[in-house]
């Protein structure tokens, strides 16, 4: 049996209901543990643990891991639905890290361990390789949340080029400390001959690019719901805001410019979730998943820079304050493009395939669903 | 906020594959016949009666409405696939768009039964054309300023005055327009407008081409001097005209002809690029084609959520704001990717044809039907900011 994304242990058939309930139980810990003003004004990071503690209860981070592995078994789309709540929050714990962790050990049938993980390589350009040993070496950059990981999920490739997976000691790797531009870890992680916990051969067919994409789906949708939020936070501040004896939300050139924030969040929406539901129901990998996936990361990053902009310039001097919480949506939009391959690198991805099916077989390629 | 956004992840559903199978194989066949050339947008004819007989035949006509008027009883969504594979094959749609996009529906909810039994089958069998008589001299985005004139008589009305950029009206068989049948009230500007079904080639009504930047003569006036309309061409209320012109907007404002229409122009660049890009043309074809991609999913989900029963108007407009602009920009966009392009490409002469007409075209499309200025200040009524 060849390789799918579902990790082979539950069909993709979303079950309305149900992916209801998951993303209900996420929004509600958010609601209770991660409000943005309560996270804004605690400098201490007081918030993490009980909120870290409260998702792991509720068996979000192992989400997408089957529950023989030691997760709790959720769907794909159970679990995007989750990842579209926590960019709403612009949540700073590493949920999406950990889920995605989870989703590339259980690619492999490997058992996942508590506690917070994430993937490594997090780019399409670094690799991690298999000695003739089996100890793993490479170095990967902007890898998010290393620092807080207790565990890596490694994509690592051998001679040949055949890919496997593996769960690494976070101890046992040299981490580089850095912040992405949310001020949240970005770190380079270098394994020099490091023996792994486990590993098997990935399923044939997976690759670097798989990871990437099932990564930049992930962000997609993380930058969705943050432009959701900054939308929203927008909306209310304009209508609350008195300039030249009005509100500014009734001043012409600030309507539009909200209008075209709405023009861009809804975009990011309809390419986010569209990517995630071709996804969730796919039975392996071609053209048209690709471009579901490339296109979200690709209209998502290009919506946070805009959208973005757009929040601030409604705000005007205090959205540019640390105290005000705009910047925990639109700063960690911004980082996130940089994640599984910015835009730029997939644009050239996606306009190479383009070029090789041909001219006549752009058109059946965008409308095949 | 009022409510959250909702782009549901619309598929379209598999009898629409058969669908679009048959739309490709017929357009093909049309394109071997010399009907039409795909690969010129701006030829000068695109009024072609036979071909809209032929895609009346086919069924692909009045798809949505009920058999009794000649309709088919089929989805939105399987007339979307209809209406954008002739989009992008640049087929000549220009006779039956309108009517079947916009006329028919409007006639189906407003018209008498009996003009009903006459018109619609027509629309459907491909054999007439319609316009739409909305702008004025005076009055264009505030369509509530229209002052042409509708006067009681016996038997019906007499109408005096002029409709101005009005598309296919050369052509057209019916308009359907508004004229204003009483002043205004203080308490609300938009009354006195009536809805009219007009029968165009009659006494009283004498239509001047207006040539446009492209080179084309799509755009007319339309002038009325004592132009008898009988009472049975009245749709809807009297006065009432504002109540009905919002509710249809929605698939007016979000169908695949809101962002396709400069679409040619990527194709033939792909063409030109051929099969090893350099980088920069790579990346910004891939950009291009994550927008239309996107541009597409956001269309097809207004689609499948009309076709639900939903009224996504906030969705819809937004869907037309970002589209139209997008196919507005897609034509520059392209023309500095072609920069790079060889001198020895096949194509290239094709290419920079399309592109001198695409971009001569790409100044109307964030007018027409809604302008840029009026579809933001919907999306900003929708967010809860008037």
């Amino acid at each position: 049996m060849s390789w799918d994304w579902h990790a082979n242990f539950k069909s993709g058939n979303a079950v309305a209901e149900s992916e209801n309930i998951v993303a209900e139980t996420a929004e509600k810990i958010f609601a209770d543990l991660a409000d943005a003003q309560t996270i804004n004004r605690d400098q201490k990071g007081k918030w993490k643990a009980p909120l870290w503690q409260a998702l792991t209860d509720a068996g979000l981070p192992l989400a997408w891991v089957p529950e023989d592995y030691g997760g709790s078994g959720a769907s794909l789309a159970e679990g995007f639905s989750v990842l579209s709540a926590a960019g709403r929050f612009a949540v700073a714990v590493p949920l999406a890290e950990t889920m995605l962790a989870g989703w590339l050990l259980a690619q492999a049938k490997i058992t996942s361990p508590g506690g917070e993980m994430t993937v490594v390589p997090a780019s399409p350009k670094d690799r991690i390789t298999i000695n003739a040993d089996g100890s793993l070496s490479g170095r990967a950059r902007g890898v998010p949340f290393a620092k807080v990981a207790k565990y890596f999920a490694v994509l690592a490739s051998d001679a040949k080029g055949d890919f496997s997976v593996a769960l690494v000691d976070a101890g046992k790797c040299r981490i580089e400390s850095g912040l992405n531009l949310g001020g949240d870890p970005s770190d380079v992680v270098t394994l020099d001959k490091v023996e792994p916990v486990a590993i098997k051969p990935a399923p044939i067919g997976f690759d670097q690019a798989r990871l990437m994409l099932m990564g930049g789906v992930a962000r997609s949708l993380q930058i969705a719901g943050a432009l959701e939020s900054m939308l929203e936070i927008s909306v209310r501040y304009s209508n609350e805001r008195v300039a030249f004896e009005k509100k500014i939300s009734k001043f012409q050139a600030v309507q539009h410019n909200l209008a075209r924030l709405a023009g861009e969040s809804a975009a990011a929406l309809a390419a986010a979730t569209s990517a995630a539901d071709a996804i969730a129901n796919a039975t392996g990998f071609n053209d048209e998943v690709f471009l579901e996936a490339v296109a979200a990361k690709i209209r998502c990053s290009e919506a946070a820079e805009k959208g973005g902009g757009i929040a601030h310039q409604v705000h005007g001097a205090i959205g540019f304050t640390i105290e005000h919480i705009l910047h925990r949506y639109s700063l960690r939009a911004l980082a996130w493009r940089d994640d599984f391959g910015s835009e730029s690198y997939w644009a050239v991805e996606l306009g190479k395939l383009v070029a090789q099916r041909g001219a006549d077989e752009l058109w059946p390629l965008v409308a095949s669903r | 906020m009022t409510a959250a956004l909702r782009f549901d992840p619309i598929r379209l559903p598999s009898e629409c594959e058969q669908l679009r199978k048959e739309v490709r194989a017929f357009l093909a066949e049309e394109i071997a016949a010399g009907t039409f050339d795909p690969h010129q947008p701006n030829r000068e004819d695109t009024d072609a009666p036979e071909f809209s007989r032929r895609v009346g035949e086919r069924g692909w006509l009045g798809m949505t409405w009920p058999k009794k008027y000649g309709g088919h009883e089929r989805s939105f969504l399987e007339r979307y696939v209809v209406t954008e594979e002739m989009r992008v094959a640049n087929a000549p749609t220009r006779r039956f768009f309108v009517a079947d996009r916009q006329s028919g529906p409007v006639l189906l909810k407003y018209a008498p039964e009996h003009i009903k039994m006459e018109i619609l089958p027509r629309i459907c069998r491909g054999e007439i054309c319609f316009a739409i008589g909305m702008s004025e001299p005076n009055s264009g985005s505030d369509l509530f300023a229209a002052k042409t004139r509708a006067t009681k008589t016996d038997g019906g009305y007499l109408i005096n005055g002029t409709k101005i950029w009005t598309s296919s009206a050369h052509i057209a068989d019916y308009m359907i327009a508004i004229f204003r049948t009483s002043p205004p009230t203080k308490e609300n500007r938009r009354h006195g407008l009536t809805q009219f079904l007009v029968k165009m080639k009659q006494p009283g009504i004498q239509v001047n081409p207006i040539g446009q930047i492209t080179g084309q003569y799509e755009f007319n006036e339309v002038v009325f001097t004592d132009h008898f309309i009988p009472d049975d061409y009245v749709l809807g209320e009297i006065d009432g005209a504002w109540k009905q012109a919002t509710s249809e907007l929605a698939y007016e404002r979000s169908g695949p002809e809101r962002f396709l229409e400069t679409y040619y122009v990527l194709t033939e660049l792909v063409r030109a690029v051929g099969n090893n890009p350099d980088t920069r043309s790579a990346e910004g074809i891939g950009r291009l084609v994550a927008q239309v991609h996107t541009m597409r999913r956001m269309s097809v989900s207004v689609a499948g959520m009309l076709q639900a029963g939903k009224e996504p108007v906030v969705e819809a407009s937004i869907v037309k704001d970002i589209g139209t602009i997008w196919e507005q920009q897609l034509p520059h966009r392209v023309r500095e990717l072609a920069a790079f392009v060889e001198e020895t490409a096949g194509n290239r002469e094709t290419l920079e044809k399309q592109l001198d007409f695409a971009i001569k075209t790409a100044p109307k499309l964030t007018i027409q039907g809604g302008t840029t200025e009026v579809l933001r200040g919907i999306i900003a009524r929708g967010l809860g900011l008037r």
